[in-house]
């Protein structure tokens, strides 16, 4: 921690002293407009970067607690024993690298009247701008038994790190035969297609590994992304392997016992050996702490400058952003830093943003050698970020192997590409 | 001192050309999650900084048409209208 705040100090010193070469006529009395991005994730780090490529003259920092990000994109495969988490781990070299101040801390609290966040240690970071990107926290306790504690012994891997390698090793410790059952929430949570891969690919895990085996995945709806291609793939791949329940034919989970590990549902009770879940979710704290989450345990933005409707000067990217039509996903979430930084940049030169377009991509692996996607393009519109007509969809519904084959080799090029992109 | 007064000079000429050239048109930025914009990473999905203005306009007319086969850019380029697929062309091209 020591270490960690010197560190940051010196990096602060020299973004700004670099900024000070840069005479700044059009900010006002000439300081180097400050901007604050509060977590390191995809959006976090994509957003630093943009800032300071969009305009050098803008001192940007990063608080991030971690000197390693993990990536939860993939993640699932770490799980299946298909790859291991070193491959999902980045430094954030190349980000301070671009002139970015790491504050490697937490940020404990925000004061939107004198525009100040609180660090961990009591610093306060002054901002003209405040971007926050805290990705996600489980809502503990909203899933009665489900608590900190409940998470060491039914993991939900969820934040990747420690939590995938727990479930990693709990399957490696079944023995053949066992049961492993998947809860999924009800929606908005991060990575929508992400428990149906995760399912895929613990199915392929037990085919190959311990193939007397049972999965079952107890979902709170009745529909989820890219059903029809999981669902066809299942049939195909792993018939009386894996068994999906919708809520309607009881598959949401009122409460589980970590200790006896049980999962309760409205008509059932289940014993598994492994059980993995996938919990309600909202805003990282530090969006409660701001005031930009509203009562859904999100936050409201406006679909052009992602700044909250909730307090001016404070945007939020990512998954902790009410965003329309775009989901919480990773290409989501660098699509919105991209469109939040140029948005930023202008700001601060009090020029009026200008209509983003985004995107989102994205691949899940129901086989190693077998990828789907599902793509869309995203502009304002009433006020919202709405799917541009005709341009969302899944990949064709009844392509030949060679085509999935092709999409299981574009899922992990997209992995390299986009983490290249924000870390590289 | 002279040095590092010219070289801030330096920086704050490239810088100022960078602002002059920075903002891509809408919807490119996003294109880099894929098409990768920075020269450290290597992807079989090309690259399109540099790339002909017409070859990028064509290969989007083609994918939004569905006479190019693809995985993803069939759905991705039916989401542009012309004159956002000329501009987005346009700044490719002279990227680096």
């Amino acid at each position: 921690m020591k270490a960690g705040r010197r560190e940051f100090l010196k990096l602060g010193v020299a973004a700004t002293a670099s900024a000070a070469l840069f005479p700044a006529p059009t900010f006002g009395q000439g300081a180097a407009p400050r901007v604050v991005v509060v977590g390191g994730g995809f959006a976090g780090a994509t957003c630093a970067r943009a800032l300071r490529q969009a305009d050098p003259r803008i001192a940007v920092t990063l608080v991030e607690a971690n000197a390693t990000f993990t990536a939860c994109p993939f993640s699932n495969a770490v799980i299946a024993g298909l790859r291991e988490l070193s491959a999902q781990q980045f430094t954030y070299d190349r980000v301070a690298a671009d002139g970015v101040a790491i504050a490697r801390t937490t940020a404990t609290a925000v004061d939107p009247p004198t525009r100040s966040v609180t660090l961990a240690d009591g610093t306060r970071l002054p901002y003209d701008r405040l971007v926050l990107a805290p990705g996600i926290d489980i809502r503990w306790g909203a899933l009665p038994g489900y608590d900190e504690a409940a998470a060491a012994l039914m993991p939900h891997a969820w934040r990747a790190g420690e939590q995938t390698l727990r479930l990693r090793r709990q399957l490696e410790a079944m023995p053949d035969g066992g049961l492993v059952v998947i809860s999924a929430p009800a929606n908005p949570f991060r990575c929508p297609p992400g428990p149906y891969e995760r399912a895929s690919l613990i199915a392929h895990y037990l085919k190959t590994k311990k193939p007397r085996s049972k999965l079952i995945v107890l979902d709170a709806k009745d529909t989820f992304s890219k059903q029809r291609l999981f669902q066809a793939a299942w049939a195909e791949l792993y018939p009386g392997l894996l068994e999906w329940v919708p809520l309607s034919k009881g598959g949401n989970v009122t409460s589980v016992d970590a200790a006896t590990r049980t999962l309760v549902t409205d008509f059932a009770r289940h014993q598994p050996a492994v059980a993995n879940v996938i919990p309600p979710q909202k805003a990282g704290h530090i969006a409660d702490a701001a005031g930009v989450a509203d009562r859904t345990g999100w936050c409201p933005i406006d679909p052009v400058t992602f700044e909250s409707k909730l307090q001016a000067g404070i945007h939020v990217i990512g998954d902790a952003a009410i965003a329309g039509a775009m989901p919480k996903s990773a290409f989501a979430a660098n699509s919105q830093a991209k469109s939040c930084a140029a948005a930023v940049a202008r700001l601060l030169t009090g020029t009026a943003p200008s209509d983003p377009k985004l995107i989102n991509t994205c691949y899940s692996l129901v086989a190693p050698d077998y990828g789907i996607s599902i793509a869309g393009v995203y502009a304002p519109a009433g006020g919202q970020l709405a799917e541009v007509p005709g341009s969302a969809g899944l990949s064709p519904a009844n392509a030949p192997r060679g085509t999935r084959a092709v999409e299981a080799v574009l899922a992990e090029a997209w992995f390299r590409t986009i983490t290249g992109e924000v870390f590289g | 001192m002279r040095r590092s007064l010219a070289a801030a000079i330096g920086l704050a000429s490239i810088a100022a050309a960078g602002i002059a050239a920075a903002e891509p048109p809408a919807g490119a930025a996003a294109c880099s999650g894929c098409h990768p914009a920075s020269t450290r990473v290597t992807s079989p999905v090309p690259r399109l900084a540099g790339v002909d203005r017409a070859l990028i306009v064509k290969a989007m007319e083609d994918f939004r048409a569905g006479t190019r086969a693809a995985t993803v850019m069939d759905r991705i380029a039916k989401g542009f209208t012309d004159a956002e697929i000329q501009a987005i062309a346009a700044w490719y091209a002279t990227q680096r």
